[in-house]
């Protein structure tokens, strides 16, 4: 397992600048990465489309946060080394020194137990055991041991992030059938090009980092392949669910119309130069920006003003903030179809 | 001679950490408040429907 040398919390802690606030701690649970479980949590307990009570509902969406947020806690903990060396994940609170390593890694324990227990306790061991799972998962076996490791971290390690629907799935029926995996291989095969579109353009962050990511190991042209290669894939399963009785005909809309609007963005990155030189663009708020139009030709230089992105790094943008949307309008087109309750499709009986 | 009572003051940064540290206890306390209190309403749900079958 590749472990740091030395724990993050000796070596890259830099001086405080003022004392830990409530909100730092609620900072290393994640919350931008919680508010995308926790939807596609609740997607997966309503598509289920069974009868729970809302108290109940409510708590095991809860838990699906907070175990999220703890594997979060724990990701903070142990990656405060390679977060101290990336623009994007400096500021976070271990590496900042505002939050002792040690206090990331119990909050993380604390709040583990705490969910598992009571997701078990209050509604099944089935969704408990999942809960469980994608926490280990994602703490130990991407962080601990993928990420540091492997170019493909992020194929395996997404098993962790796409769980969260079986979750609620489980928590809704206490099974797990076909429909609630197939929600979970719509969010497996999706984080490749989502990632990848953004390590295009950060990839020298990456490098700094010594974290082994596609276009470090690989060169941007295999990576540029390699979402073409799994956009032409993921496409396909994203229409399935209209096919097996999950979504009904706005499902079927947004994901076609979707999927086109995908597979364009995914084929400008493939055929552009996105990720063969550093893209200066790369602060902090750029990162979920989208690329208008390119600007006029004749538009003079601003002093000031941000540079433009080079090259491809525009259509690896485009595609990385499209991704993000083209997910939610999937998911929430399924919750919006369970909860009006609209019949869904069933194209092969 | 000076008052005792007017030469007591808290520094800036030190005000600032007791500030803080107030803060994290409240939401601390809240934090644990809210796990009492939700565990006994879905001790409250689960046995709600169960304890009628008993009788």
């Amino acid at each position: 397992m590749a472990k740091p040398a030395v724990l993050p919390s000796d070596t890259h802690r830099t001086e405080p600048v003022r004392a830990a606030r409530w909100q730092d701690y609620f900072q290393l649970m994640k919350p931008r990465v919680m508010s995308l479980v926790v939807f596609t949590g609740l997607t997966g307990l309503v598509a289920a489309r069974t009868h729970i009570h809302p108290l109940l509902g409510a708590v095991a969406v809860l838990c699906i946060a907070v175990g999220a947020g703890a594997s979060g806690a724990l990701n903070m903990w142990y990656d405060a080394d390679i977060d101290a060396k990336m623009r994007r994940t400096r500021g976070r609170p271990v590496p900042a020194g505002l939050v002792e390593g040690s206090e990331a890694a119990a909050l993380g324990v604390v709040l583990s137990l705490l969910s598992v227990m009571l997701l078990g306790m209050a509604i099944n061991w089935l969704a408990a055991g999942l809960l469980a799972f994608t926490i280990v998962f994602y703490a130990v076996v991407y962080t601990m041991w993928l990420k540091r490791w492997t170019a493909q971290n992020i194929v395996i390690g997404g098993l962790a992030g796409a769980l969260p629907p079986a979750i609620g799935w489980a928590a809704a029926t206490g099974s797990a059938p076909l429909n609630a995996w197939l929600m979970v291989l719509i969010i497996f095969l999706w984080t490749p090009p989502h990632f990848w579109a953004l390590s295009l353009y950060i990839s020298t962050d990456y490098a700094k980092a010594g974290v082994p990511m596609l276009p470090v190991v690989k060169g941007a042209k295999a990576t540029r392949q390699q979402i073409l290669i799994y956009s032409l894939i993921f496409i396909p399963v994203c229409l399935a669910p209209a096919f097996t009785g999950l979504g009904g005909p706005l499902y079927l809309a947004v994901s076609g119309l979707g999927g086109l609007v995908f597979l364009t963005l995914a084929w400008r990155v493939f055929r552009s130069d996105a990720g063969d030189a550093a893209d200066p663009r790369t602060a902090d708020r750029a990162l979920y920006e989208v690329e208008a139009a390119p600007a006029p030709a004749a538009e003079p230089a601003v002093e000031g003003k941000r540079p433009p992105p080079v090259g491809g790094a525009k259509d690896a943008r485009n595609l990385f903030a499209f991704s993000i949307l083209y997910l939610f309008a999937l998911f929430a087109a399924l919750l919006a179809e369970a909860m009006i309750g609209v019949k869904a499709l069933e194209l092969i009986p | 001679m000076t008052d005792p009572k007017k030469t007591v003051s808290v520094q800036p940064d030190k005000a600032d950490a007791i500030k803080a540290r107030n803060g994290r206890n409240i939401a601390l306390a809240v934090g644990l408040v809210a796990f009492v209190v939700l565990v006994f309403v879905v001790t409250l749900v689960r046995l709600g429907a169960n304890v009628g079958n008993r009788f």
